[in-house]
C-alpha cells in the first residue's frame, strides 16, 4: 500500500495518488522556475476533486472490503472515548478467562448509562497478537453475554460494535464450546428487555459477528461488510480460486447498501469521504448522532415491546416462495 | 461459512474415519451394503432393520429424514408441515436453482429439513429432521423458515420440540440471508423456552458451522449419535490456523462429551426410548402414571 497524506492508500485510489503527485510536481516546478503554471495547476486541482468525487461516490463492493479492512480503520477502542464519557472497561467471563478480542464496559451517552461491547482487533502486529486479530474465543462471547445480562438488570441500553473476521477457528475454541457460546448469545439476546443496538464498524464475519448482532436495530457504516463467509472463502468454494474474491464480493451482497436494500439492517451510517480512517473524530460524531437517533426510537419502548420488536425483525428475514 | 468449504475438501480425504464423505459414498442402493468403517458387507434389508447401524462395528450410517422419522415416531402418526415452501435464488447464483431442484428430486423433500408433528410412544411432539443428502443439510431461508415455523407450532400447541441436526452450516448461495436464519431460529426458540417447554437437540453426523453455532447447541438437552462429527470450524481450517495435528477423535461426539459440551451420546438403538423417557419426564403428571 502506498501512503497518501500519511494514510495507506488502496488500489482503487491509485488514479488519485498519481494526479496528486503530478500536481505537487508542478507546484514545485513553478516555485523554482520562471514560468507561471498556476492555471494548469488550477485545472488539475479541479480535475482532482472531480475524480475524487467520482471514485469515492462510486465505490465497488471490493473497494469497500478494502476500506473495511484498512489497517488504520478506527476500532472499538478508538471510537469509545470519542462517543462516550466515563468509560470503565469490564473484564472476564467469570468462567475461564478474559478475551482481549472483545472489549466491554459501562459508560455514559448524553447522560444515559449504557453498556458497550465490541470486537477489538489490533492496528499493529503486537497488538493483533494480543487481540487475536479480533477473533474471539468462547470466553469473549461469554463475557459479552455476562455484560448484556448485567445491562438488563440495571435497565441500560446495550451498544454492540461489530468488527471481526469471525470467531476464532482454533482447537481450544472448539474444546471450550465455540458453537455453544455463539448460539447461547443468539438465544439470550433475543430475550433482552433493554434496547440493543448493533453497529457494524468494520468487518462483520459470519456467526462470530452475529453473536453481537441480535439487536433491535442493526446499523452499518457505509464501508463495512456483513457476510456469511469472506469473499476469499466464497471464491475458493465457488470457483476454487480465492483470487476471484473481488467477483465474490459483488456476488455475495455483503456491503451496507446491499443489506439496507435487503432490509436486513435499519440504517446505514455515512462515512467521511474515502473512509472512516480519513477522519476518525468526524466519523465518531456521525456515529454518535446515529446512536442518539436510534436510542431515541428505542428508549420509549417497554421491555416486552423491545423483545417483541426484535422477534418480529428477525422472524421476517428470509427469501422464499410458498 | 468456512465450514462448508472444509466439508467439500474432505471428500478427497480418505484417511479420516469420521468424515462425512465416507458415509455419503455409501448410501445403500443395492442388495448388499458395505460398511465404510469395517468393510463388513451386510444385506441392505438387514441393515435397515438394524436402524442403519452396522451389526459388526456399530458404525451409524447416515439416514434420510424419512428413514429417521419412520424409525422414531409411532407408525402413521407423522404429519409433515410446510412442504410447499420453495427456495428462491436471492443472490442470483448461477446454477443454484437447478441444484436445489435436483436435490429435491433425489430426496423427495422440498428442502434440507423435514418438519411436522407426530407421536413418540404415544406422546405428542413437534419434530424437525435435517437431511444431509439435500445440499449437505445446509441452512438457507427455507430451512430456517421451516424450523422456525415448527418451533412456533410447538410453542402454540405447548409441545416439546425435538430436532435432529445434520448440516454443513449456513448455505453460502443465499449469503447473509442464510446467516440470519441462525438469529431467526433463535428468537423462536427463546419464545418456546419462555413457555417452559422442552427442546431436545439430537446432533447427528455431521453438524457443523452455523447450525452447530445456533439451535443445535442450545437444547435444554443436547444428545449426539456415536462418532458424529460436531464442530464450529472445520478440521482443515483449524489445522491451518493452529499449525498442529489435531487428535484423531477431535470434534467427535465422544470428544464433545469429554469436554462438557453434550449431555449424552446415545446409540441409535436406544434413541427412541431415551427421547420418549425425556419427554415423559417433562410432562406434568406423566411420571406418576408411568
Amino acid at each position: 500500500m502506498a501512503k497518501k497524506n500519511g494514510k495507506k492508500s488502496m488500489p482503487f485510489e491509485e488514479p488519485l495518488i498519481q494526479l496528486r503527485a503530478k500536481i505537487s510536481e508542478l507546484k514545485e516546478y513553478t516555485a523554482t522556475a520562471e514560468v507561471d503554471l498556476s492555471s494548469e495547476i488550477k485545472s488539475l486541482e479541479d480535475r482532482f476533486s472531480k475524480l475524487e468525487e467520482e471514485i469515492y461516490e462510486n465505490m465497488k463492493p471490493w473497494d469497500r472490503v478494502q476500506v473495511a479492512r484498512h489497517p488504520e480503520r478506527p476500532t472499538t477502542l478508538d471510537y469509545i472515548p470519542l462517543i462516550f464519557n466515563d468509560f470503565i472497561e469490564m473484564h472476564g467471563d467469570r468462567l475461564y478467562g478474559d478475551d482481549a478480542a472483545i472489549v466491554s464496559g459501562i459508560a455514559s451517552f448524553h447522560g444515559q448509562p449504557v453498556t458497550i461491547i465490541g470486537h477489538q482487533r489490533g492496528k499493529d502486529t503486537k497488538e493483533n497478537v494480543r487481540r487475536n486479530f479480533g477473533m474471539p474465543h468462547p470466553e469473549g462471547y461469554r463475557k459479552a453475554l455476562r455484560l448484556m445480562k448485567q445491562a438488563e438488570k440495571f435497565k441500560r441500553p446495550i451498544i454492540c460494535l461489530i468488527d471481526t473476521k469471525g470467531a476464532y477457528p482454533g482447537k481450544a475454541a472448539e474444546e471450550r464450546g465455540q458453537s455453544e457460546a455463539i448460539a447461547r448469545n443468539l438465544v439470550e439476546m433475543a430475550g433482552l428487555e433493554v434496547p440493543v443496538l448493533s453497529i457494524v464498524i468494520g468487518e462483520g464475519g459470519s456467526g462470530g459477528a452475529l453473536a453481537l448482532g441480535v439487536g433491535n436495530q442493526i446499523l452499518m457504516l457505509e464501508n463495512s461488510t456483513f457476510s456469511v463467509i469472506s469473499p476469499e472463502g466464497a471464491a475458493s468454494i465457488l470457483w476454487k480460486d480465492s483470487a476471484l474474491a473481488q467477483t465474490a464480493a459483488e456476488a455475495m451482497k455483503i456491503t451496507a447498501p446491499d443489506l439496507l436494500q435487503m432490509k436486513i439492517i435499519e440504517h446505514m451510517i455515512p462515512e467521511v469521504r474515502g473512509g472512516a480512517h480519513h477522519d476518525p473524530k468526524k466519523q465518531a460524531s456521525i456515529i454518535s448522532e446515529a446512536i442518539r437517533r436510534s436510542l431515541e426510537e428505542l428508549n420509549g419502548m417497554s421491555g416486552e415491546e423491545l423483545v417483541d420488536q426484535r422477534y418480529r425483525k428477525f422472524k421476517s428475514i428470509g427469501v422464499f416462495s410458498e | 461459512m468456512a465450514i462448508i468449504r472444509d466439508i467439500f475438501k474432505r471428500n478427497k480425504d480418505s484417511k479420516e474415519a469420521t468424515m462425512p464423505s465416507k458415509a455419503a459414498k455409501d448410501v445403500p442402493e443395492g442388495l448388499m451394503t458395505k460398511c465404510p468403517n469395517c468393510k463388513e458387507i451386510t444385506l441392505t434389508k438387514d441393515l435397515e432393520k438394524n436402524n442403519k447401524v452396522c451389526p459388526k462395528c456399530d458404525h451409524h450410517f447416515k439416514m434420510t429424514a424419512h428413514e429417521r422419522i419412520s424409525g422414531l415416531l409411532d407408525a402413521g402418526s407423522f404429519e409433515s408441515m410446510d412442504d410447499h415452501l420453495k427456495s428462491e435464488n436471492p443472490l442470483g447464483f448461477p446454477g443454484y436453482a437447478e441444484k436445489v431442484q435436483a436435490d429435491s428430486e433425489k430426496t423427495g423433500l422440498n428442502e434440507a429439513v423435514l418438519t411436522g408433528s407426530g407421536k413418540l410412544q404415544g406422546q405428542d411432539i413437534v419434530l424437525a429432521v435435517m437431511d444431509s443428502h439435500f445440499r449437505m443439510g445446509s441452512m438457507g431461508s427455507v430451512v430456517g423458515e421451516k424450523i422456525t415455523r415448527a418451533i412456533e407450532t410447538a410453542t402454540d400447541r405447548k409441545l416439546p420440540f425435538i430436532i435432529f441436526t445434520a448440516s454443513g452450516g449456513a448455505r453460502m448461495q443465499e449469503g447473509v440471508l442464510s446467516l440470519m436464519q441462525m438469529a431467526k431460529t433463535s428468537v423462536a426458540l427463546k419464545r418456546h423456552s419462555n413457555e417452559g417447554l422442552l427442546f431436545v437437540s439430537v446432533l447427528t453426523h455431521p453438524t457443523t458451522g452455523g447450525v452447530s453455532a445456533s439451535f443445535a447447541s442450545v437444547g435444554d438437552i443436547n444428545i449426539a449419535e456415536p462418532k458424529a462429527l460436531i464442530g464450529f470450524a472445520g478440521r482443515r481450517v483449524i489445522e491451518q490456523t493452529v499449525r498442529e495435528k489435531l487428535p484423531e477423535d477431535f470434534q467427535t461426539a465422544e470428544f464433545l462429551l469429554d469436554h462438557g459440551q453434550l449431555d449424552a451420546v446415545v446409540h441409535r438403538a436406544s434413541m427412541q426410548n431415551t427421547l420418549s423417557t425425556i419427554v415423559r419426564l417433562h410432562t406434568k403428571g406423566a411420571v406418576a402414571n408411568g
